[in-house]
């Protein structure tokens, strides 16, 4: 009697996966189906799972679409998240480092200073970061876009902790050895931490392909819009092409859905890893 | 912390010449500059690494929050550098905490969080725990539900909005009501009943909730097996039970740090919000988060940014004041002394 109840708990368990997991799939089925579709299927009043034919031609139309410019828009989103990945990277993982390692009198002081940015959200800097940037003339300009958001603390924080993990005998092998802080760091460390510069490197990288608000705030040409904000305009404009939205937004995510799959275990890693519960 | 520097500084001992450069008491005062670059020029060093990550952070944290409160007491149209002549003291303040819209602003968001916060908390806790006892297809369950986080907001928001809460009658919510005989509903222009919130709940409950799975699945693994067999030889029956007696209990550490997240992303709510609601006529007066309300009033039109700042100096207060709150409450850091 208990292990069939046990038994039927379990497989009603596997439905409600399976149910859960189409539900979580159906908005990528519908970003999918939509672009692919013509404008006619998307809108007849008959709702049909799949459209009446494949059209390809979407695909092509999106990079043609001078209200859309989806070209420059990807070129950009591209830059801002490659710099924006190598640059916070750099700098985090030498100030994680320095935390972790460099023993000096008022580290701790450094070390709350940057914890408690940690505490400032978005919302409270948002404005006065707009009006520095503004008045540097970084408006609408790749370093506007990238350099204010280059100095993570959350990146900063994950590193010191894995720092902190790694095995102090192999960096004094390395001391004895003659090797002062950078070459420890440089070739010591590094190379054998690979595992957190992938997981913080993921992490920040479908932050900035993803980040809205300030790109939208800082990157007020069209020359400057990130794939979101042209997404974003697109979508407000007053004679919307459904099938050209639609096969613009899954030309945006695709590149980052390959990304996210190929470096899931890094992803999952990292998240772990962050360290905020414990 | 101080137990790695005080182990970190033993480890250097023993390298040759360490000793020379340690500063001896009572042995002569050395000069400014070896005390600044310190022992082994350990001070350069840390500088080195943690200045240009510090410096940058000063520059584009701390600064911007400085000369925002300069900015709060200025009557700041369309400028940054305001002249005495526009200085009003704290009328910005109190313009703000009589503006029905930004008090409304406010409203919005602990309506939002009363929504969001159980729900993602459900939601993810539940995914996890299912997951977690799969005996197969475990990874591809994980990867489905911790697959959104991948998307965007403006592309989450472009689904929802065009195509499953989509007002007319193609949209997905609408056929399938259609398919009951219900009635069309324009989901998101509706205000009685406020049916937009369901759709603004859905698409972060949907993009977020495999994130907060992940913490919670690591929050699981993290449980000893010992005390379920121990559990299960008093006599605990798998299930409600041992989940009330045991994994929630042990899930604590984790429950308290989802749901300061959840709460903080909420607060910082406005991608959604803004890509679904606002259209080719603008944005509509109601569901207006802090952060909406603040980007029109300091970025819209008229960019009073003395203005704005008064109400981001008010929303940092208020986020202080709840943190403290909020860490005394779950005794955060008690375990750290």
């Amino acid at each position: 009697m208990h292990d069939a109840l046990t038994r039927a708990g379990r497989a009603l368990r596997v439905v409600v996966l399976i149910a859960l997991a189409l539900l979580f799939l159906i908005p990528f089925y519908l970003l999918v189906r939509n672009g692919l579709a013509t404008e006619r299927d998307i809108t007849a009043p008959d709702w049909r799972f799949f459209p009446h034919a494949l059209q390809w031609s979407n695909l092509t139309e999106v990079f043609d679409d001078p209200s859309l410019p989806m070209g420059r828009a990807l070129l950009n989103s591209t830059l801002i998240a490659v710099s924006t990945t190598v640059g916070t990277v750099v700098l985090a993982s030498l100030a994680g480092y320095g935390l972790a390692r460099i023993p000096y009198r008022h580290a701790n002081v450094v070390f709350y200073a940057i914890l408690g940015t940690l505490m400032v959200p978005a919302a409270v800097t948002f404005v006065p970061s707009f009006v520095l940037v503004s008045s540097l003339g970084w408006i609408s300009t790749l370093r506007g876009l990238v350099i204010p958001t280059l100095f993570s603390a959350f990146a900063c924080f994950i590193f010191r902790q894995y720092f902190l993990g790694f095995p102090k005998e192999l960096e004094d092998a390395a001391r004895v050895d003659g090797l002062g802080y950078w070459r420890t760091y440089w070739r010591i460390v590094v190379p054998n931490t690979r595992p957190v510069f992938a997981a913080v490197g993921t992490i920040v990288f479908i932050g900035a392909w993803n980040a809205f608000l300030w790109p939208l705030v800082i990157g007020q040409d069209q020359e400057a819009w990130t794939v979101q904000v042209a997404l974003s305009t697109f979508t407000t404009a007053q004679n919307l092409n459904l099938h050209e939205l639609f096969v613009a937004a899954a030309v945006s995510i695709a590149p980052l859905v390959v990304v996210f799959l190929l470096l899931q275990r890094y992803i999952v890693a990292g998240v772990e890893r962050s360290g905020i519960d414990d | 912390m101080t137990g790695v520097t005080g182990a970190a500084e033993g480890a250097v001992k023993d390298v040759p010449g360490a000793r020379a450069a340690v500063v001896p008491g009572g042995f002569g005062r050395p000069s400014l500059g070896a005390r600044l670059l310190g022992p082994q020029r350990r001070n350069l060093w840390f500088w080195a690494f943690v200045g240009p990550f510090a410096i940058g952070l000063g520059l584009f944290t701390y600064v911007p929050l400085v000369w925002s409160v300069y900015l709060s007491f200025f009557d700041a149209h369309n400028t940054v550098s305001p002249t005495g002549e526009e200085f009003v003291g704290l009328d910005n303040y109190a313009s703000m905490l009589t503006d029905d819209a930004f008090l409304g602003s406010l409203g919005t968001f602990l309506l939002f969080t009363v929504f969001i916060v159980p729900a993602t908390y459900a939601l993810s806790l539940a995914l996890a725990l299912m997951v977690n006892r799969l005996r197969f297809a475990q990874a591809f369950f994980r990867s489905v539900f911790f697959l959104p986080t991948a998307c965007s907001y403006v592309v989450a928001a472009v689904i929802w909005k065009l195509s499953i809460f989509n007002g007319v009658r193609f949209g997905l919510a609408n056929t399938v009501l259609g398919w009951f005989g219900a009635d069309q509903t324009a989901w998101l222009s509706t205000t009685d009943p406020p049916w937009y919130w369901l759709v603004i709940v859905t698409v972060r409950l949907w993009l977020q909730a495999g994130f907060y799975m992940i913490l919670f699945l690591a929050g699981l693994q993290r449980i000893s097996p010992q005390l379920y067999e121990a559990a299960a030889v008093d006599g605990a029956r798998p299930g409600w039970q041992t989940f009330r007696h045991i994994t929630f209990p042990q899930l604590r550490a984790t429950s308290v740090a989802v749901v300061l997240l959840l709460v903080i992303n909420a607060f910082q709510a406005f991608d959604e919000f803004y890509n679904l609601l606002s259209d080719a006529r603008g944005y509509p007066p109601y569901a207006r988060p802090p952060l909406v309300y603040l980007y029109y009033t300091a970025l819209g039109r008229d960019q009073n940014l003395g203005l704005g700042s008064a109400g981001a100096v008010i929303l940092a207060l208020i986020i202080a004041v709840a943190t403290v709150v909020q860490a005394r409450w779950f005794g955060l850091g008690r375990k750290e002394d």
